[in-house]
C-alpha cells in the first residue's frame, strides 16, 4: 500500500528539537576563538561627517578593530538593485557604512569587534564622529512636495519612484457613474518584528580560504552572491548557512543588511570568527520597516451598487533608500480591484524617499495596504447608497463562470492577476452564516438603545501566491534506504522540511522517517532565491514532486532491468518496487540505488545515482482568496475594542497539511490583527524613533488574540502539479480592513468614518467623538 | 585592568555551574554563553517577550532582568530540564502533537512559565490559559494552538489522556 501523505495533519519533524532547547539559532553558535561585533548607529536622521575618532575605543584592552567606510574599499559598493520598476527616476540602494553622510537614525557608520559584546558596546560610546546635523524629510506627504529636505543630494525631488497601471477606459466609467466616493486612506508604518532578532557569524579559513557564514537570512543562495561580490570571492569560496531560524516575515530578506557583509569582511580581515547578534533596540531601528502609505482614491459606481472604476493616487514609503524597488506599492497596486469585477481601475504610485529606516516587504508585501484600500472603500460605499457591506460585494463578485477572468492588473514577479480556481460568492455565503451577520445586524438597533455597541465586519482577500522566480529540489535516494532531499530556500518556522517530506514519501512510497531534509545551505543545493510571498509549497513543493516523480520513474526503470519485467507490470510500495501480483518478487530502493551507482560498468556518458531534481517557476502564480469576517463590541468610554468572534474563510487550494495552513492562517491573522489594532511605529518631526521597545510597540498577546474559526475550501489549483495556492500571508491581509469595518459598523450611530489603521483606543475615541482626520 | 569579577555559583538543571562573572553579566547570557544551554533564548533585553523566561527557585523569571551574580547560590531550570532522555515532558508532547510552536524561538520560555502554572492549576480555563501566557510575546501562532495545547498538556498531567 501506499501511504497517503498529502493532505494529512502530519506532525512537525522539527518539534521535537525546538521543544527540548536542541535548536540551533544563530546566537547558539559557539566557536572557538569567537570575537563579538557590535554596530555604531546614526543617532541623526540626516547628517554629514568627515572624521571618526576611534582611538580611544582602540585602546579600550578587548577590542580588536574598529572598521568603517575607509577601510572597507570596494566592499561599500552600493547594494544591488532587486527590482527594476518601470517608473523608477532616482533609484538608490544603500551601502555597508554610510560614507560620510547618514540618513536614517540607525543607519550604520562603524563596526566594532571585541573580545566580548559587552566590552564592544562599551567601545561604541568612545567613538566620535563629528556630524553635522541637517534638516530631515520625515512626513511622507511634506517629503513629496518641492522644496522639501532631500534625502539624496544627487536628487531633485524625494520621489523615487512614479509608476501608473491602467486598467479600462476610466473616463467612461466616471461618466458613467451615479455616485463618485473621494477619500484618503491611510494603513500606518509598522514592522515584523520577529522574536528572533537578526544575526550573523563568520569564520575565515585562511587554511582553505573558505569563508562559512552562518545568517538568519531567508535567502542564503542570493546573499551568499551578494557577499562573495562585495568582498571580491568567489561564490564557490563562500558558503551561507541559514541556521534554525526565529521567524522572518520578509524582514530577515534584504540582500544584504550592512552586517552580512561586514560581519565576514571583519572575520577575513581579523582571522578570528566574529559574531554579531541584533539586539532589539536596533531590530527597531537597524532592520528594514514597513507599511505607511497614502491613497487618495476614488470610486465611480451605479446606484445599486455596482463599481465602474477606481481612480487611486498613492504615496508610498520608501524610507531612506528603495533597493527592493517600490516592490510593496506595485504589490498594493496590483491587488486594488481585489475579487470584484471593476472594469477600469486607474492607480499611480510615488515612491517617496524619507529620512526614517528603509521600508522592505513584511507579511503581505502592499497587499495588506492595498486591500485595506479597497475594501474599506467598499465600506463607503454601501454606506452612502444606503447598501449593506455584504451585499456590495455579493453585486461586484467575479463568478466561478466568469474565470478564467483576467483583471488586468500585473502583480509581483510579472504575473499576471487572472482569476480561477475559486469560488468567491460561497466563501462570502460561508462567512456570513458562520458570522451570523444577519443576526448581529437585526440585534443592533436593540442592543444601541442598551447602550452596547457591537459591529460586524468583512472583507474579502486575494492574495497573488507561488510567484516567480523558479525554486529547486533534488532527491536522491541513498544505498542505505534513506531519502535526501536537498533545497535552497530556508524555514523560519514554516515546517518545510515536515511538508517536503509528505511530498517525496508520498510520491516514493516510502515512510516519512526515511527522507532527510536539508534546506538553506548554500553548500548543499545552490539554485533557486529565497523564501518569500508565500512560495514555497506552491514553487518548491511543485520542484519537490517533479523530482520524486523523476526518481520513481529511475527506479522503475531500475527494477525492470533488475527483476527483467517490463516496468509498466511494477509497482512501488513500501519503499520496494515489485511485480504486480507477485509482492515477493521485489527490490528495494536501496538496492536500486546502489545498483545505480555502477562505479565499474558505467557508461561514460551516463549519470550515476538514484536521484533527480527539478526548478519548478509558475508564471501565473497561484491566486489565494478568501474572506475575513469580524464581531467587535467597542466601549465608547474607554475606546477599547473586544473581538467576539472571528472567522477565516479561505481557499488555498489543496493542502499539504492542513494543521500546518491552519497555523499559518492563524499566525497572519494575529499579525494582521496588531497592525490593525495597536501596533505603529512614529517619528518626531527630527525623524527620531520614538517607538523602539516592546513596551511602546504593542504586540498583541493572547489576551487580545481572539480565538479564530476557520473554514476550508478546497478548490484545486489548476495551474501546478500540486494544486496548492499559497497560504504565507493571507491571513495577514485583509485583518485591517475586517477590524475597521467592524469597528466602523459598531460606531455607526456615532457617524464613525474609518480612514486609517491602527484604531487603537485614542484613535477609537476620535472617531466617537468626531475628531478623526478627514 | 582591575578585577571586577565576582565568583557565582548557579544550580542549573541540578549541576553546579561556576563562574568568574562581570557583575553587569545578565543571567540569561550566563545560562546561554558561560553554562552553554543556549534551549534559554533572548528576545528583547528589556522585560516584555517572556523568551528568556527560566525557573529561579521554582518561580518563574526573566532572566534577562536579573544579573548572574543575583543568583548565585540560586536553583535555575530551563527548557533542557523538561524532557527525560527522549522523553518529552507532557507539555512538549501536546506542544508537539497541537501544532503549538512554528519557529519555536519563544517556545522554551512559554515552556517554563507553564510548568508551574499547571502544577497549581491543573484544570485551568481557556481565559485562565490565555491569562497565563499574557506574560510572552509570540508572533508565529496566534496563541490558538498554544492554548490547546495548554489543555491537552493539563489533560496529559491529570492523566486523562495518553
Amino acid at each position: 500500500m501506499t501511504t497517503q501523505l498529502i493532505g494529512e495533519p502530519v506532525e512537525r519533524r522539527e518539534d521535537a528539537r525546538l521543544l527540548t532547547g536542541r535548536a540551533r539559532f544563530i546566537d547558539d553558535i559557539h566557536l572557538p576563538e569567537m570575537l563579538h561585533a557590535a554596530v555604531l548607529r546614526s543617532p541623526h536622521a540626516k547628517a554629514r561627517f568627515t572624521r571618526i575618532d576611534a582611538s580611544a575605543a582602540l585602546a579600550l584592552p578587548g577590542v580588536h578593530a574598529v572598521i568603517t567606510h575607509e577601510d572597507l574599499g570596494s566592499a561599500n559598493a552600493p547594494m544591488p538593485l532587486l527590482n527594476e520598476d518601470p517608473g523608477f527616476i532616482y533609484p538608490r540602494t544603500h551601502q555597508a557604512l554610510a560614507p560620510g553622510q547618514v540618513r536614517f537614525v540607525g543607519e550604520a557608520v562603524a563596526l566594532v569587534v571585541a573580545d566580548s559584546r559587552y566590552l564592544a558596546e562599551d567601545a561604541l560610546d568612545l567613538i566620535e564622529v563629528d556630524y553635522v546635523p541637517e534638516p530631515a524629510a520625515v512626513d511622507l506627504a511634506a517629503a513629496a512636495q518641492p522644496g522639501a529636505p532631500l534625502v539624496h543630494d544627487d536628487t531633485e525631488s524625494n520621489v523615487a519612484c512614479r509608476t501608473a497601471d491602467n486598467t479600462g477606459d476610466i473616463e467612461s466609467a466616471f461618466a458613467a457613474a451615479d455616485f463618485v466616493l473621494r477619500e484618503e486612506l491611510r494603513p500606518e508604518r509598522g514592522a515584523a518584528q520577529p522574536m528572533e532578532t537578526r544575526g550573523v557569524v563568520a569564520r575565515y579559513d585562511a587554511s582553505l580560504e573558505q569563508l562559512t557564514i552562518w545568517d538568519t537570512t531567508q535567502a542564503p543562495v542570493s546573499a551568499r552572491g551578494v557577499i562573495a561580490d562585495k568582498l571580491g570571492m568567489a561564490e564557490a569560496a563562500v558558503t551561507v548557512i541559514a541556521p534554525d531560524v526565529g521567524g522572518g516575515f520578509g524582514v530577515k530578506i534584504y540582500l544584504v543588511y550592512p552586517e552580512e557583509v561586514l560581519v565576514p569582511f571583519a572575520a577575513r580581515m581579523l582571522d578570528r570568527p566574529v559574531k554579531w547578534i541584533e539586539d532589539r533596540r536596533e531590530h527597531f531601528i537597524g532592520s528594514n520597516h514597513e507599511r505607511l502609505m497614502v491613497h487618495r482614491i476614488e470610486v465611480a459606481a451605479t446606484k445599486d451598487g455596482r463599481i465602474l472604476g477606481i481612480k487611486d493616487h498613492f504615496l508610498y514609503d520608501s524610507g531612506a533608500y528603495c533597493p527592493y524597488g517600490p516592490i510593496n506599492a506595485q504589490c498594493a497596486q496590483a491587488i486594488l480591484p481585489g475579487p470584484y469585477k471593476i472594469p477600469a481601475v486607474h492607480s499611480t504610485y510615488e515612491a517617496v524617499y524619507t529620512n526614517t529606516p528603509t521600508v522592505s516587504p513584511y507579511r503581505g508585501a502592499g497587499q495588506p495596504h492595498g486591500n485595506f484600500v479597497t475594501e474599506t472603500a467598499m465600506n463607503h460605499v454601501a454606506c452612502a447608497l444606503g447598501l449593506d457591506a455584504a451585499e456590495i460585494r455579493r453585486r461586484n463578485l467575479v463568478r466561478p463562470e466568469d474565470c478564467p477572468w483576467d483583471s488586468g492588473r500585473i502583480f509581483q514577479g510579472n504575473t499576471p492577476f487572472i482569476h480561477r480556481d475559486s469560488d468567491y460568492p460561497a466563501q462570502l455565503a460561508k462567512a456570513l452564516d458562520a458570522l451570523d451577520y444577519e443576526g448581529v445586524k437585526r440585534s443592533q438597533p436593540a442592543e444601541r438603545e442598551q447602550g452596547i455597541f457591537r459591529g460586524a465586519g468583512i472583507a474579502f482577500f486575494v492574495e497573488g501566491t507561488g510567484i516567480s522566480p523558479y525554486e529547486g529540489v533534488e532527491v536522491r535516494v541513498e544505498p542505505t534506504g534513506h531519502v535526501h532531499v536537498t533545497t535552497g530556500y530556508p524555514s523560519q518556522g514554516q515546517g518545510h522540511h515536515t511538508t517536503l517530506a509528505q511530498v517525496v514519501a508520498e510520491t516514493l512510497a516510502v515512510a516519512p522517517e526515511q527522507v532527510v531534509v536539508e534546506s538553506g545551505r548554500s553548500d548543499r543545493f545552490a539554485w533557486g532565491v529565497g523564501t518569500f510571498a508565500s512560495r514555497s509549497a506552491v514553487v518548491g513543493g511543485s520542484a519537490a514532486l517533479g523530482a520524486a516523480k523523476a526518481v520513481r520513474a529511475r527506479a522503475l526503470d531500475l527494477a525492470s532491468d533488475e527483476l527483467e519485467v517490463a516496468p509498466e507490470d511494477l509497482v512501488l510500495e513500501d519503499g520496494a518496487v515489485h511485480v504486480k501480483g507477485a509482492p515477493q518478487m521485489a527490490v528495494t530502493l536501496g538496492a536500486l540505488a546502489y545498483a545505480a551507482n555502477p562505479i565499474n560498468t558505467l557508461t561514460s556518458g551516463a549519470e550515476p545515482g538514484l536521484r533527480a531534481a527539478d526548478y519548478y517557476r509558475s508564471p501565473d502564480g497561484a491566486i489565494a482568496s478568501g474572506v475575513h469576517g469580524a464581531v467587535v463590541v467597542v466601549d465608547v468610554a474607554t475606546g477599547m475594542v473586544e473581538i467576539e468572534t472571528y472567522v477565516v474563510v479561505h481557499d488555498c487550494g489543496v493542502m499539504i497539511n492542513p494543521t500546518i495552513v491552519e497555523g499559518q492562517i492563524l499566525g497572519g491573522t494575529a499579525q494582521g490583527i496588531g497592525g490593525a489594532f495597536y501596533e505603529k511605529l512614529r517619528f518626531d518631526d527630527d525623524g527620531q524613533p520614538l517607538v523602539t521597545t516592546f513596551m511602546d510597540y504593542l504586540i498583541p498577546t493572547a489576551m487580545e488574540i481572539p480565538s479564530i474559526e476557520i473554514h476550508h475550501m478546497e478548490s484545486r489549483c489548476s495551474l501546478n502539479p500540486l494544486g496548492v495556492k499559497g497560504v504565507g500571508e493571507g491571513g495577514a491581509i485583509p485583518a485591517a480592513a475586517a477590524f475597521a469595518g467592524a469597528v466602523e459598523d459598531a460606531l455607526e450611530p456615532f457617524g464613525a468614518t474609518v480612514r486609517a489603521v491602527p484604531l487603537d483606543p485614542p484613535a477609537i475615541l476620535a472617531l466617537i467623538e468626531g475628531r478623526a482626520e478627514s | 585592568m582591575a578585577d571586577h569579577g565576582h565568583n557565582v555559583r548557579v544550580t542549573i538543571n541540578g549541576e553546579a555551574h561556576e563562574g568568574h562573572v562581570e557583575p553587569r553579566l545578565l543571567l540569561s547570557d550566563f545560562i546561554r554563553h558561560e553554562a552553554g544551554l543556549t534551549g534559554t533564548h533572548v528576545g528583547c533585553e528589556h522585560g516584555v517577550c517572556g523568551a528568556c523566561t527560566v525557573l529561579l527557585d521554582g518561580a518563574p523569571v526573566r532572566s534577562c532582568l536579573m544579573f548572574a551574580v543575583q543568583a548565585d547560590g540560586a536553583s535555575v531550570e530551563t527548557v533542557e530540564s523538561l524532557a527525560n532522555g527522549e522523553t518529552l515532558h507532557p507539555l512538549q508532547e501536546a506542544f508537539r502533537r497541537e501544532h503549538g510552536l512554528q519557529c519555536g524561538y519563544c517556545t522554551p520560555g512559554i515552556l517554563m512559565t507553564l510548568k508551574p502554572f499547571l502544577a497549581a492549576n491543573p484544570a485551568p480555563s481557556d481565559a485562565d490559559i490565555r491569562q497565563a501566557l499574557s506574560g510572552h510575546l509570540c508572533r508565529c501562532t496566534g496563541y490558538q494552538q498554544i492554548v490547546a495545547a495548554v489543555r491537552r498538556a493539563a489533560a496529559m498531567l491529570r492523566g486523562e489522556e495518553p
